[in-house]
Parts: C-alpha cells; structure tokens; sequence
C-alpha cells in the first residue's frame, strides 16, 4: 500500500529532483507541483513524499532550511546540491536511455 | 542523536503544515471542516508510519531505537522487581558457572606461555613415548641427559634448543630445610624462550657447561619476593642446596613461572650441577628431561617432525644404556623423535582435568539451559499479559520488527545484567574451585585471568541465552492480530497454544536434569567406591615416613650401598621404639602414591612382569597384609645369601599357576642398575592394590631391602601408630635428627594422602552434585509455575466441576495427573539422552559402568518426587476452590 504503485520504480526520486531543481519549494508545492505538471496523471501519495524527501536529504543530494512561506508559516524548502545536481544528470541520462528503449520495443510491437 | 528532539520537532512540524494544506485544499472543495480533516489524514496514509519511514532514512536510527527500547525495558523491569530478581539471579548463576568453568579450561588450555613468539615452540617427544622404559622422575620426563645432548648436538630445527625438568630442591640444612619448586635447565633455556632478566642476569650456555662449578642460581619473581622480600641486595645472596652454597645471579620477571602450567619454579640451576647428587648426567636410563625448541624462521611443525624422525637413528644409537636384555634394546634403538606445538607449554593439570572440565562445562551449559527454559516460561506469561498493549500499538501503525526488538531489548538488558554479575562471581568461582584442587603435595598455581577469550565465551554465553529465552516471547507477540486481541478484552485468546509449549518446555526441563542428576550421581557413587574400595590392607593409623641424605658423601656403589642400609637399619630401630608406633618396616614403595617399579620377568614359556618392592622383615604385619603360606623377610636374608621373595596371590594366578608356589623360582630379565637374578619364593601374601586406588591388583614381588641391587639412597619407613599422629611425627622426625643431623624428613598421613589424590574425583562429585541440585530446583519451580498457570486459568472449569460433585480427590487427582504427564514425558526423553550423556562420562567413573540401573533408578525417583511435590501444591489449591466464587469471577 505505501508504494506508489503507479510510478516506476525509483522514478519519484527523479520527479522530486527535477522539480526543486528550478526553485526551492517545501513538500505540499512539491506534491502539488508534480500533480500539476503531469497532468494528475502521476499520483503520489501525500505521505510517501516524505520518507523519500528524507532519503534524499540523507543522501545528500537535496538540503532543506525553514523558511517563511506566503502566508507567513514556517515550512522546510528543500533545494538541490551540488551533488544533487549531478544525481539528476545521471538520473535523467538513464531516464532516457530506458525510456528509448521501450519505446523501441513498443513500436517493435506494433509493426 | 543528539538532536533527536530537535529532528523530532522538525518532522512533527513539516508533516503538521502538510497536514494543514491538505485540509485547507479540502475545505476549498467545500468539505465541511471535520470531513476535511479527516480526508487529508486518510490521504496520508497513517501519519505514524510515516514519521518511522522518515526516521528510518536517518542512518542512526537503530541505535537511538535501540537507546530507546533499552530505557524502557529498564522501566518496564524496574515495575516488577521480583521478576527482574528472580530472572537476573538464575541467569548469573548459569553464566557465572559456565564462565568459571571456562576461566579454568581457558587457563590450563588456551592460554600461551607468557615468553615472546609462543607459537615458534615445540615439544620434542617420542613417538608412542618411551613406554615406561628405566627409571623415570616426575611428568614429561621424555629424555636423558645424554640424549639430551645428542639432540643438541645434531639438531638444525631450532634457533635454540633446551631442556628443562621441574622437581624439588631442599633449601638450607637438615632439620631447618624446606622443599621449593626447582627447576633444571639448559644454558640457553632463556635465551631461547627470550625471558629478559628482572634483576641482574639469567643463565647463558657459558654457565651449563660439562663439570660446572656448583655456584650459580636464578631465581623466580615470586621466590624473591616470598623468600628475600623483594630485597634490592638479591643479587648475590646465597642459598644452601646440595650441601653446597649458590650465589644468586638473576631474578626471572612476573609473568614468567616456567614451562609446566599450574606450576610455579622457585629456583632454577643449569643442568651440568645435577652432578653433584650422583651420576645423573651419564646415566642412560634415567629419563627425566623434556626437550624444547624454538623453531628456526621459516620451519613448520612438520618440518621439525621430518628433521627429528631423520636425526633419530644416529642419537639412539649414541646413547643407547648397557644392561637391558637384548629386546629391550632393540625397542630403544627404533624409538623415533617428532616435534609436537608447545605454545601452551606442557601441562600435568590439562592431562588430569581437561576431560572433567569439559565434562563440567557441558554441564553448566545444561543448567543455564534450564534457566533458559524458566525465563522463556516467564517471558511468556509476560507476553500474555501485555498483548493488548501490543495490539493496541500495532493498530496505530508500529512495525512488527520494532515491537519484537522492543520485547526483545527486555531479554537482553537481563541477559547483560546476568552476564555481567555472573563474570563477577565467576572469578571467585574458579578461585574457589582452584582452591579445591589445591594439595599440600600438588600445588596448583594456575592463573585464571579475564582475558579476551573468557570475554567472548561470557558474551557470547550471554547473547546465545538472551536469544534463547528471549526471541520466541517476543516473535510470538509481534505476530499477534490486533483486531482479535483487543476484541477478547485482555482474556488471553491463544492460551491453549501457548500452555503447549509451556508444558514442552517444562517437559525439556525435567529431562536435562534428569541428565544431571544422573551424572552427579554417578560421580558421587564413584567417589565412594574408591574410598571404601578394598585395599587389601589396613588403612587407618598408617604414616609413610620419607628420608633424605643431605650428607653429600660419596663413594663407590658397594660403600654407598652398606653405609645407607647401615643408616636405614639405624632409623628403623629409632621409628619402631618411637612410643605410640605399633610397628614399622622400611619399603622401597608407598602404596597408592602413584609411584611404581616394574621388572620383566622369564617364564617357561615367554615373558610377563611384576612391580617389585624391596622391604625389611615386619612390612606385612605393618599393613596387615595377611601372609597366606611361607615366612617373612628375616635378618637371615642377608645380602650375599640366597635370594628370596615373597609373592602375591594374583602373581601366583598369573605366573606360578596351581601347585605349591613356595621353592620355585623367579628369573628376572635384566635392566640397567638391576642385572638379572633368580629369586626363590619363599611365601604367598595377600593381594593389594598399588600405584593407584582406581586400578586392580597387580602381581607384586616383595624382595628383601637388604637384596636390593643398588640402594643409592634412604628408603622410607612405614609406620602403623596407634597413638595421636602428630606426637608421632613430631617425635620419629626428632629421633630421625639423633641419627644424623644431615637427614631431611618427610610425612605423609596415609588417610590424608588418598582423599588428596581423589581430589578429582571429588570435585567432579561436588561440583556436578551442586550443579544437579540447581538444576533439579530450577526445573521445580519451572514444573510448579505452568501447574500453578493452568489451575489459574481452568478456575472456573474446576469451580463447574465442584459444584457438580467431584471430591476433593478428584480434582487432585485431575491436575496431578498432568504434572505426572509432564514429567513422564520428561524422564523418558530424560533417561535416553542420559545414556548417552553417562558414556562420555565412562572414563571418570570408577567401579560402576555408566548405565549403572541402580543410579539411574535413584535420579529418576528423586526427581518424581520432587515434581510431585510441585505439582501437589497447586493440585491442592486447586481443590479448595470455593465453586460460587470461580463462578462469579466468570
């Protein structure tokens, strides 16, 4: 049940790392945000977001500091590292590589 | 970990403020508050489970979750004092006792001599040893000196080969003198074992030189202390030995106590002095050295084997002793050498215990496992009781592994306690236990620190219990259904389960002591049979009288010979007019103390052999040996006339067969110092035994002492008193100075002796003894405790069955019968793993075979008994059960 069973395996970490990779946000603008973009097609839970913000946190790739937010309450921004930086690279790069290859593999199919 | 509030806060707050959006972005969707609020929570999907999930990324999480379970395992303990208490003391005992046991085979068996390299050592021996071949001083005795100095000579194994024997030396003069600890050693002894002097300087090869002036002595760390009190001026003191005066060069330091473990050396002499008590140097059949090495860098164990067995031929036929009829020589010149490891040195006390340690140790694991076995039954009932606790925080969302490893930081905070208070008691234990095994003869100075090793088996020893008592409790509890455990309303749902391997337990129980019970048992019954063994002789009122020439004189053999018998004639005649001596007579042997002279003798057919002991007239009268036909030793036999001997009956059995035994003839086959002689029986004696209480009856010859082929020193005195002991002693001992003041004596209470050389036997039997009671308890309350627990829970069947006419007896009856269930079950699993336990005991026991009947009957009754008792005491609670009240408690 605590997996989100709709994303690729490991794929939210790069979702996540994408996302904060344009500005620091704090986790309910990153569910948000990841409803947002993909259309409510990719679903993430709102409580598995977090345990894999604190593996990435913990991983070094992601820093987190509280701030104000706009209406004045105190949430924690996460923003990338350097590291963090280089994680979404490589991420992206395997991201594509996979991605190509079923996609060759499906039109294989449908010829 | 530090932070760990700080983080807490933190996770609380971010999750909070999620929390708050979500609900907001509900209340937008125009959910009524409380909907709101309830829809965000669902979303998150347990907001408990989460926070873990987020502290389980933190890479510290376990020890803080392990910080945390133990704080409140030592409060949840701290609740129940009684229980902590009881648990914490049965596992003290059971790892204490295993952790003494251990100390001691650990020191007499693991640990590595305290020199540097220990494991370049060997041992030099001969394959199948000598076989008792010539005369032999003390333990280890493998070599002669002169083989000694063949094998240095040739050998190219060793960096620095030496030889060392362990023995007694008498300091000062006459009646003034006392034994210390001395050791012989070779001139490069220390250097080899790289031993660096804690005062002045320690022997080199210079100072052990053929014809060596007597002068030179070094001595222990602790003799300076106990003997000069570790006076500065040591250097140079001097000590009387030998009839000589010794400077003192050196002191060895602390640690080192020689090369036999559970001995310690008081003064050490190189080996070349050992010329001035006679010809010990140059005698070829005097086996009294053990040879050493270290190995030469890059050689193995295997190598030096290789070397030794090629070096053989050439130093047994070097050294070969004259005098030994012809097969006998044959045998000693195939004799070959091999090198065995000796980083633990050499150890009479390994030989003597290590079997009834490991013996011990088994059993002190047995009864750990029985406090293992009540634990886990506590455990348990524990577990029950707090199963709503635990479905209640599985409902909330607590993973199963957390909760078990929370019940299990319990075990394991008592199994640390125990552990810990046990190594404590440990140390005392094994002192207590050294204490024991500790003679007046046989010292045993074993050291039996905590070092690494004994640090490992006690937590080890620890951990294996805490898992073993402590994990099925806590696997079965995180196993548990919430919903089925908070619906039964605290009333235990699985009981009939659980009661199941509470009775398996009990019943493991029953059986494992009845494993102990039946060995202790068996030893003790061991003990008895050899002290009220038949000797063949009359026991009580006998005193061996030993005595030494410190004189120094010397001469040639025949003068020696009449100078010595004229002096051992003197002290008997002081010793049989001593008041309060009954009778006494001179022998060559002291039975049962272990030492022993056996000569080959010719029969018409073949070879056989019989132990020979030189004695004066009366010897049998002394120790109430009846003498069955013929005469006794009389002053008749004279050296130079015929040559007589009485023998024993098994010796007639065995030699003589039927027919008259007097006026035949004994032929015995040649060995050096003893050439072959012909001996006419002159009388039949009673059996007895000899060396040892623990063998039978050999064949015995008793030869007049004034026959003895080579006397070349004083022969003892058996005395029968009748009189008190001590005045005895006290006045032999000053008739003993009227004769010569150079006389050094020494006594032995025949009694004392033979209780001292069971020590062994009666240790195993008090401390397998003590062991089985423990047990045996332990499995008792183990066996009242489930009784107790299922009249508990079956109250109210009892109460039914009460209000329905069932008699007092009735109910007795109903719950006895399971405790007789129970122990059935128990003692049939019991007296098979028995057998098997008692057939590796077979060695230790004397005079009754390990699947004695009778024995094991007694264990059996005994432990019936106890458990009915157990079982009786609720049974009969459960009898008085007032029926209306069981009913209302419904």
């Amino acid at each position: 049940v605590s997996k989100p069973s709709d994303l690729v395996q490991g794929t939210l970490d790069l979702l996540i790392l994408k996302i904060i990779a344009l500005e620091a946000l704090h986790g309910w603008a990153i569910s948000q945000r990841l409803k947002q973009v993909s259309g409510d097609v990719l679903q993430v839970s709102d409580g598995s977001l977090y345990p894999a913000l604190h593996k990435l946190e913990q991983e070094g790739w992601i820093t987190a500091t509280w701030k104000p937010t706009e209406n004045n309450r105190r949430a924690k921004f996460y923003e990338l590292t350097r590291a963090g930086r280089k994680e979404l690279e490589r991420e992206t790069a395997n991201w594509q590589r996979l991605s190509n290859a079923i996609t060759g593999v499906v039109k294989l199919k449908e010829a | 970990l530090f932070r760990r509030e700080q983080l807490e806060d933190e996770l609380d707050a971010e999750l909070r403020f999620h929390l708050d959006r979500l609900t907001d972005a509900n209340l937008a969707h125009g959910l009524d508050p409380e909907a709101a609020r309830r829809q965000a929570v669902l979303a998150m999907d347990g907001i408990e489970r989460r926070k873990e999930e987020c502290r389980d990324t933190r890479r510290v999480a376990w020890v803080e979750n392990t910080a945390r379970d133990l704080r409140h395992a030592a409060r949840v303990l701290r609740r129940s004092p009684g229980f902590t208490a009881v648990a914490i003391l049965s596992l003290a005992l059971g790892v204490g006792a295993n952790t003494a046991i251990f100390q001691l085979l650990n020191a007499v068996r693991l640990r590595t001599l305290p020199v540097a390299d220990p494991h370049e050592l060997a041992n030099v021996r001969i394959v199948g040893g000598h076989g008792g071949m010539g005369l032999n001083d003390g333990f280890n005795s493998e070599f002669t000196n002169p083989m000694w100095e063949a094998i240095r000579d040739r050998q190219e194994a060793f960096s620095g080969a030496f030889a060392w024997n362990l023995t007694g030396f008498a300091i000062g003069r006459g009646a003034e003198s006392q034994f210390v600890t001395g050791l012989w050693v070779s001139g490069d002894l220390f250097a080899a074992l790289r031993v660096v002097p804690e005062r002045g300087r320690l022997f080199s090869p210079a100072d052990d030189r053929r014809g060596c002036a007597p002068r030179s002595a070094v001595i222990s760390h602790a003799f300076w202390q106990g003997h000069f009190g570790g006076s500065d001026e040591v250097i140079g003191a001097t000590l009387q030995m030998f009839g000589r005066t010794f400077d003192v060069i050196g002191v060895t330091p602390p640690e080192f106590f020689g090369l036999e473990v559970g001995k310690h050396f008081d003064v050490a002499l190189p080996i070349c002095v050992a010329a001035v008590t006679g010809d010990l140097l140059d005698l070829r059949h005097v086996w009294w050295l053990t040879v050493m090495g270290r190995l030469k860098p890059g050689w193995t164990i295997a190598r030096a084997s290789e070397h030794l067995k090629a070096i053989s031929p050439a130093v047994f036929d070097a050294t070969a002793p004259a005098g030994y009829a012809s097969n006998a020589a044959e045998t000693y010149r195939k004799f070959r050498m091999t090198a065995e490891p000796a980083e633990s040195g050499v150890s009479r006390v390994r030989e003597t215990y290590g079997r009834s340690l490991w013996m011990l140790l088994a059993m002190t694991g047995l009864v750990l496992l029985i406090a293992c076995a009540n634990l886990a039954n506590l455990m348990l009932a524990r577990a029950a009781a707090r199963e709503r606790e635990v479905a209640i925080r599985v409902a909330i969302g607590a993973s199963r592994s957390r909760i078990a490893f929370q019940l299990l930081a319990e075990s394991l905070l008592l199994a640390g306690i125990g552990a810990v208070i046990g190594a404590a008691m440990a140390t005392f234990v094994s002192r207590a236990v050294v204490a024991f095994l500790t003679t007046p003869r046989e010292p045993l100075l074993l050291d039996a620190p905590m070092d690494w090793r004994v640090f490992a088996f006690t937590a080890a020893t620890g951990v294996i219990t805490c898992i073993a008592f402590g994990l099925a409790p806590a696997v079965r509890s995180s196993l548990i259904e919430p919903g089925a455990a908070v619906k039964s309303g605290g009333r235990t749902t699985s009981g009939g389960e659980r009661l199941v391997v509470k009775r398996l337990l009990v019943a493991g129980q029953v059986s494992v002591s009845l494993i102990l019970l039946v060995l202790a048992l068996l030893f003790v019954r061991s003990v008895r049979n050899l002290l009220t063994a038949d000797t063949g002789f009359r026991r009580d009122g006998i005193v061996f009288a030993s005595f030494g020439d410190m004189s120094g004189a010397r001469g040639t053999a025949a003068e020696m010979k009449a100078r010595l018998l004229t002096t051992q004639a003197a002290l008997l005649e002081q010793v049989r007019s001593t008041p309060g001596v009954e009778s006494a007579a001179s022998s060559t042997q002291f039975l049962l103390t272990g030492s022993s002279w056996t000569q080959g003798i010719r029969l018409e057919p073949g070879r056989g052999s019989s132990k020979f002991t030189y004695v004066s007239s009366d010897y049998f009268r002394t120790l109430g040996i009846p003498i069955r036909a013929g005469r006794d030793v009389n002053d008749y036999d004279a050296a130079d006339g015929r040559k007589v001997a009485l023998v024993n009956e098994t010796f007639v059995q065995q030699y003589l067969g039927s027919g008259a035994a007097i006026g035949r003839s004994i032929r015995t086959i040649a060995e050096p110092g003893y050439p072959e002689a012909v001996y006419d029986v002159i009388g039949v004696v009673g059996d007895t035994k000899y060396a040892d209480l623990r063998e039978g009856n050999p064949p015995i010859a008793y030869v007049p002492l004034t026959q003895h082929p080579n006397v070349h020193s004083l022969k003892g005195i058996v005395i029968r008193a009748s009189g008190s002991l001590p005045d005895v002693i006290a006045e032999v001992r000053r008739r003993a100075g009227l004769v010569s003041r150079d006389i050094a004596t020494g006594f032995d209470v025949f009694e004392t002796h033979v209780r001292e050389r069971l020590v062994r036997e009666r240790m195993m039997a008090w401390l397998s003894g003590f062991f089985a009671v423990l047990a045996a308890a332990l499995a008792t309350i183990g066996l009242y405790g489930v009784v107790a627990y299922m009249v508990v829970s079956r109250r109210s069947e009892i109460g039914i069955r009460l209000a329905l006419g069932a008699t007092t007896p009735g109910i007795v009856w109903l719950v006895l019968r399971e405790t007789a269930l129970l122990v059935a079950i128990g003692v049939v699993v019991g007296v098979g793993l028995s057998l098997v336990a008692a057939r590796s005991a077979a060695a230790l026991l004397f005079g009754l075979s390990p699947h004695d009947v009778p024995t094991i009957l007694a264990a059996v009754v005994l432990l019936a008994v106890t458990a009915g008792l157990a079982g009786y005491v609720p049974a009969r609670r459960a009898s008085k059960v007032d029926p209306m009240e069981a009913l209302r408690c419904e």
